[in-house]
């Protein structure tokens, strides 16, 4: 189980002006500014649960990760990850968790897939059954056994992707973090990634928390949506009360189950199981001009991420 | 011993990596060949001008500029870890934070690894060539069997000793934006310090005794005059002694300021 309650976290930045004058001034007197990165941030999470963590760039999600996998220290708060408190012993806390940083890799770029999968083996000390077990797996679900004796570098970004969450799993943590691990990759890499995720979370009851601006990705994979903006929770509950929020700042409103209004039109809904999906929306009042969405099947993705902008921009969070 | 096998995974994994760059040994091997045959001429040429104020032999110092260019990279402060620097300069470093690892250690185990095996691909041709060169700038062998056993293990007492030297370099990245300021100032710094540009015996008296006592003189001085006993007795005792010493200090130094840059440490970037 994951409890964070009433963290802060903030982080200085030097700030100065453009030209030289601002240059050669700061070298003797630098400005800094405090950037609130989370300010009361608390959430609970399950222990099976597969949760999506959104909101705008900056809004403190990675922080949040960072915070989660020992890697930073808040300010105040207190945080538990299966009673432990990450930042305080990080080697015993990081040996139980999986973490995917989707902007970074963590193979050794010059040397084959394989030898940072042993190297992994041997840092998490996994037994030899348990690793040729999890390879195995592995190496079914995410397609990799052409890729293993590559050496990382000539991997095209979907293919490392699968090798980086593959790595991620190899000493089978209970907790996975994904820092955007849908970042730059095709639709077919994407579908391989959510579809993978699922199936862990389903057969192996691992913890998921999840960050990502690709709305297919929650709408794909997760119930529940906690919303983050300006270093705060703004929404912790489904897809439907996230639209049900964004009605209530005028982007859309919810009438009733498998009906959504815009602020102007109402547009019956025709599949009740998926909200979000074929909802129709109206930006009037928003960017000052009306903007349609059409809810032909297919298209519902793009009015979902409409949403999630308007709804941005509405909290005033971008 | 178990919880050290992941550092020796971190080692042999950097070293078989180091052993790949077969062109870039190739030509660093061409380089120092040559940077030797130059060095062997100039000091030729002092001491043809005054043998009596010459205070190595010639055939020891021949040794040392020989054994220095085929350790060159083993020992040379300049030839740090980019990898480790661009981890902390664009976050990497926040994947290597989630390994149940310690981050000294590991820096550590991987640093020597890339060091000892470039130095192993280059000293293999340039030792060769050495050993093969007309006299009087051929390299002689060891002075005896004991001298080559104490070399080996000073050698390597050395090269733990820049390595920890080393290490505060990418410590103190973490409190810099950039660390190439810092690594410059060390580099030339050690470069004078430990004998890489002139061999300590060729300091002025009172500045010799002083630089003998620092951690500089205990990267390479000691292990490459054991070799030719231009270091011996007493003389060699207590710079083995000032080489353990220095080697506990710097990697006990260094790792409570490791701890201190850990706790405040700001992953940047995303």
């Amino acid at each position: 189980m994951i409890t964070m309650e009433h963290v802060y976290k903030s982080y200085r930045v030097a700030k100065r002006n453009a030209g030289m004058k601002a240059a050669c001034k700061s070298l003797f007197r630098r400005e800094k500014e405090i950037i609130q990165a989370l300010s009361d941030v608390s959430f609970t999470i399950q222990d099976g649960e597969m949760v999506g963590y959104i909101g705008p760039n900056g809004a403190g999600k990675s922080s949040t990760i960072k915070i989660l996998s020992g890697i930073l220290t808040p300010e105040s708060g207190t945080c538990l990850v299966d009673g432990r408190i990450p930042w305080k012993n990080r080697k015993e806390h990081v040996r139980q968790i999986g973490v995917v940083f989707g902007q970074r890799s963590q193979l050794w770029w010059d040397v084959p897939v394989i030898d940072s999968f042993e190297l992994l083996k041997d840092i998490y000390a996994v037994s030899p059954n348990e690793y040729r077990n999890n390879i195995e797996e592995l190496t079914e679900l995410l397609h990799l056994q052409e890729l293993l004796k590559m050496p990382t570098r000539q991997l095209s970004l979907g293919q490392r992707m699968r090798c980086e969450i593959a790595a991620s799993l190899l000493h089978s943590p209970r907790i996975l973090f994904l820092d955007e691990p849908t970042i730059g990759l095709d639709a077919v890499s994407k579908l391989a990634v959510r579809e993978f995720i699922l199936r862990l979370n389903r057969e192996h009851k691992t913890t998921v928390l999840l960050t990502t601006h690709d709305m297919q990705d929650i709408e794909a994979l997760t119930r529940r949506i906690i919303l983050i903006g300006r270093g705060r929770v703004l929404m912790d509950g489904t897809l439907e009360d996230m639209c049900r929020l964004a009605a209530e700042h005028g982007t859309t409103t919810v009438r009733q189950p498998g009906q959504i209004e815009t602020g102007r039109t109402t547009v019956e809904k025709t599949d009740s199981t998926d909200a979000g999906k074929q909802c129709q929306t109206d930006l009037k009042g928003l960017a000052g001009e009306k903007v349609f969405v059409d809810g032909e099947p297919g298209q519902s993705d793009e009015s979902l991420e409409r949403i999630v902008a308007a709804l941005y921009q509405k909290l005033d969070i971008v | 011993m178990k919880a050290y096998k992941k550092y020796v995974s971190f080692f042999r994994l950097r070293f078989n990596m180091g052993l790949q760059y077969r062109a870039a040994a190739i030509s660093g091997a061409i380089t120092q060949i040559l940077w030797g045959l130059i060095e062997c001429l100039t000091f030729r040429a002092f001491q043809q001008t005054d043998p009596s104020v010459y205070p190595m032999t010639f055939s020891a110092t021949v040794s040392y500029i020989w054994l220095r260019e085929a350790f060159f990279s083993a020992f040379s402060t300049w030839q740090t870890d980019g990898e480790i620097f661009d981890s902390i300069m664009d976050g990497g470093i926040a994947y290597e934070l989630c390994r149940p690892v310690s981050i000294y250690d590991m820096w550590f185990a991987k640093t020597t690894a890339g060091r000892l095996s470039v130095a192993t691909l280059r000293s293999i041709p340039l030792l060769t060539v050495a050993f093969l060169l007309p006299k009087p700038f051929r390299m002689a062998l060891p002075a005896s069997p004991k001298h080559f056993l104490l070399f080996v293990l000073t050698l390597f007492l050395g090269l733990g000793v820049t390595v920890a030297f080393c290490m505060f370099t990418y410590i103190l990245a973490f409190f810099t934006i950039s660390p190439q300021g810092l690594r410059m100032m060390f580099t030339s710094m050690v470069d004078f310090l430990s004998g890489a540009i002139i061999p300590l015996p060729f300091m002025p008296g009172g500045v010799r005794t002083f630089l003998e006592l620092l951690p500089f003189a205990g990267m390479f001085n000691v292990p490459l005059r054991i070799y030719s006993s231009d270091l011996s007795g007493a003389e060699m005792l207590r710079g083995i002694g000032l080489q353990c010493f220095w080697l506990v200090t710097l990697l006990l130094l260094g790792k409570v300021l490791c701890r201190a840059a850990e706790k405040k440490i700001v992953v940047q970037g995303g």
